[in-house]
């Protein structure tokens, strides 16, 4: 996945090395087709491994999931292995579900106030820390930390900091005033809180690739815009938030395709309750399949094969995004 | 200069506020079981007690090492499928290469809850639930076409010049790739296995479906259980928590711009 410009430069590179690997002069002589073919083996010797691996642990677990989806499996199928057929019924008794709008709902929700408050804040920082003041790499890389810990680690925290007798937040609240609010355990709050928590670790991630979009853009734009008079804001509104738009444009598809798939933090801080205020479809598909006694694995792929569904359209606007930046 | 002094104050602040909750996390990790009620919370650890640290030593140390050895095969697992591949991808130009690059691609979009469930139908079948390497396949998932999109962006960048100087020496291609472009490719090298090492440790869904029952869990699935089981014992959640944070924070200290390296590269983390 490359979403710098230097990525762009080095698939350039790509075309221009490519001319050069020619076979040499000098090489014993054989025949250049048969040259070509020992090449083309080669080349596949190296990409086989890879190409195995996927079709065991990619292709064959995601047609299980499709398979799962169209039969129905119970406990019993998993020791006799026989499952009966049932075409779209499972699909049909999912999105007839009391679940299903909700989590339509909450994971709309979730992406995309995720997304909004990543991103704005990811850019906002960048901005500042562009300035290049003492200190600001070594604060820039202390901003990395919530990225890279654990994500149950930072659920766990903010589970015990919005907790609503004890919790840190909930006791700065009340130093102005503001009552105890039940983060975790009233419907109308649960969806907030676990938001909260995955804006915060998302920050540095949308952080980091602003800033290296900023430092793409020539010092001499800027140069150029001060001169003709214009201000701090009106340069970046003008000039460099049009210039950023591409890598803006990865960020908020990658960041997209990421909150989709968000588990840890949601199964954590509240499991998708209370009574399914914070479910969103990969909770719901978990809920379904593991998160009972019972476990329904048909309808649990049903749900996951609407998510893949969803992640699949904007992974080809990613793909075309790519290729016309690729291009240009 | 004296605005710029200024902005670092703001930086200060800003990083503060960001860092809190890890703060906090150490906060109550030190804290006393009589004070872990206390309204308002202790901002600083007065009476502080260890008592959750020994807690990890006593119950979450073989937790910790099944987390490394994970880590570590995963590590491996990767650099093996992803670091040859992309060498091809890169300069041998495969037949259908490109198709590759894009399955990969979309490889990554799909979400671990789905893979989950299809590990799962297999590994019964397999007797591969509750085992070590069942764990390290699954997880490589996650790391092995980030691994071969790093590796590529890289590789591209060797002059070609380089390769076919071995080639004239005689070298095989698969000589070249050991002994040319893996040494020149160490930073994209240290970069995967940052990145398969850490998605690894931190792995919960993986771990919580398909390593239930076992005895050889996890770190995260150490956590999970105190949190199911103990819901007091705050202090050795946490306790565990900041344990279960170190290898994140050696990473970033001793290997900062490799970090920087894979999230610009279009990291990935779900």
């Amino acid at each position: 996945m490359m979403t710098t410009s230097s990525a762009t430069r080095s698939a350039r590179h790509h075309r221009a090395g490519a001319a050069s690997t020619a076979p040499a002069p000098g090489m014993p002589a054989r025949s250049p087709r048969a040259a070509r073919r020992r090449a083309h083996l080669t080349a596949w010797a190296f990409i086989a491994p890879v190409v195995i691996y996927l079709v065991l642990f990619y292709a064959y677990p995601l047609y299980k999931n499709i398979d799962l989806s169209i039969r129905h499996y119970t406990v019993r199928s998993f020791i006799d292995g026989t499952a009966p057929y049932v075409g779209f019924q499972n699909f049909v008794s999912v999105m007839s579900s009391s679940t299903f709008w909700p989590s339509i709902i909450n994971t709309t929700i979730f992406v995309f106030v995720s997304i909004a408050f990543q991103f704005a804040i990811g850019l906002a920082l960048a901005v500042f820390f562009y300035k290049h003041f003492p200190l600001s790499g070594v604060l820039r890389a202390l901003f990395l930390v919530p990225w890279l810990l654990p994500l149950l680690v930072s659920a766990s925290t903010w589970s015990w900091m919005l907790n609503s007798d004890s919790g840190i937040v909930n006791s700065f609240l009340e130093a102005f005033g503001i009552g105890q609010i039940n983060w975790l355990t009233s419907p109308s709050w649960s969806l907030t809180a676990v938001l909260i928590a995955n804006i915060w670790i998302g920050i540095p991630f949308n952080l980091v690739i602003m800033y290296s979009g900023l430092q793409g853009i020539s010092a001499d734009v800027h140069e150029a815009a001060a001169i003709d008079g214009a201000n701090g804001w009106q340069r970046f509104w003008r000039v460099t938030f049009p210039l950023l738009r591409p890598v803006t444009a990865i960020t908020l598809l990658l960041g997209f395709v990421y909150t989709l798939k968000v588990f840890d933090i949601i199964w954590i801080m509240t499991r998708g309750g209370p009574a399914d205020s914070s479910t969103t479809l990969a909770i719901w598909a978990y809920q379904l399949g593991f998160g009972s006694l019972l476990p329904d694995f048909s309808s649990a792929a049903a749900v996951g094969n609407l998510l893949i569904l969803i992640a699949v359209i904007f992974g080809l606007m990613y793909a075309r995004m790519q290729r016309r930046l690729d291009l240009s | 200069m004296k605005r710029r002094w200024w902005l670092t104050a703001v930086g200060i602040v800003l990083t503060a506020v960001m860092l809190f909750p890890i703060y906090w996390m150490i906060n109550v990790s030190l804290t006393s079981a009589s004070d872990m009620r206390k309204d308002p919370p202790n901002i600083i650890p007065i009476n502080g007690t260890l008592h959750g640290y020994v807690q990890v030593l006593q119950h979450q140390l073989p937790f910790l090492g099944t987390s490394l050895l994970i880590g570590l095969g995963t590590v491996v697992v990767t650099l093996a499928l992803a670091a040859p591949a992309a060498f091809s991808l890169a300069k041998l130009q495969p037949r259908g290469g490109k198709v590759l690059s894009f399955l990969l691609l979309i490889a990554q979009m799909i979400p671990a809850i789905i893979m989950a469930m299809g590990f799962y139908t297999i590994y019964v079948r397999l007797g591969l639930l509750d085992t070590v390497w069942g764990l390290i396949i699954a997880d490589s998932t996650i790391a092995v076409p980030f691994g071969v999109l790093i590796f590529t962006a890289f590789m591209t960048g060797i002059p070609g010049e380089l390769l076919q100087a071995a080639r004239i020496d005689g070298a095989s291609t698969w000589r070249t790739f050991r002994s040319v472009v893996l040494p020149v490719s160490r930073n994209s090298v240290v970069t995967v296995s940052l990145f398969a090492f850490l998605w690894a440790w931190s792995d919960f869904l993986f771990a919580n479906t398909l390593d239930g029952g076992g005895k050889l869990k996890p770190i995260t699935l150490g956590i999970y259980a105190y949190i199911g089981n103990n819901n007091q014992q705050w202090n050795a959640i946490m306790a565990t928590a900041v344990v279960a944070s170190v290898p994140a924070a050696i990473l970033l200290i001793l290997a900062q711009k490799y970090v920087a390296a894979g999230v610009t590269a279009g990291a990935v983390k779900d």
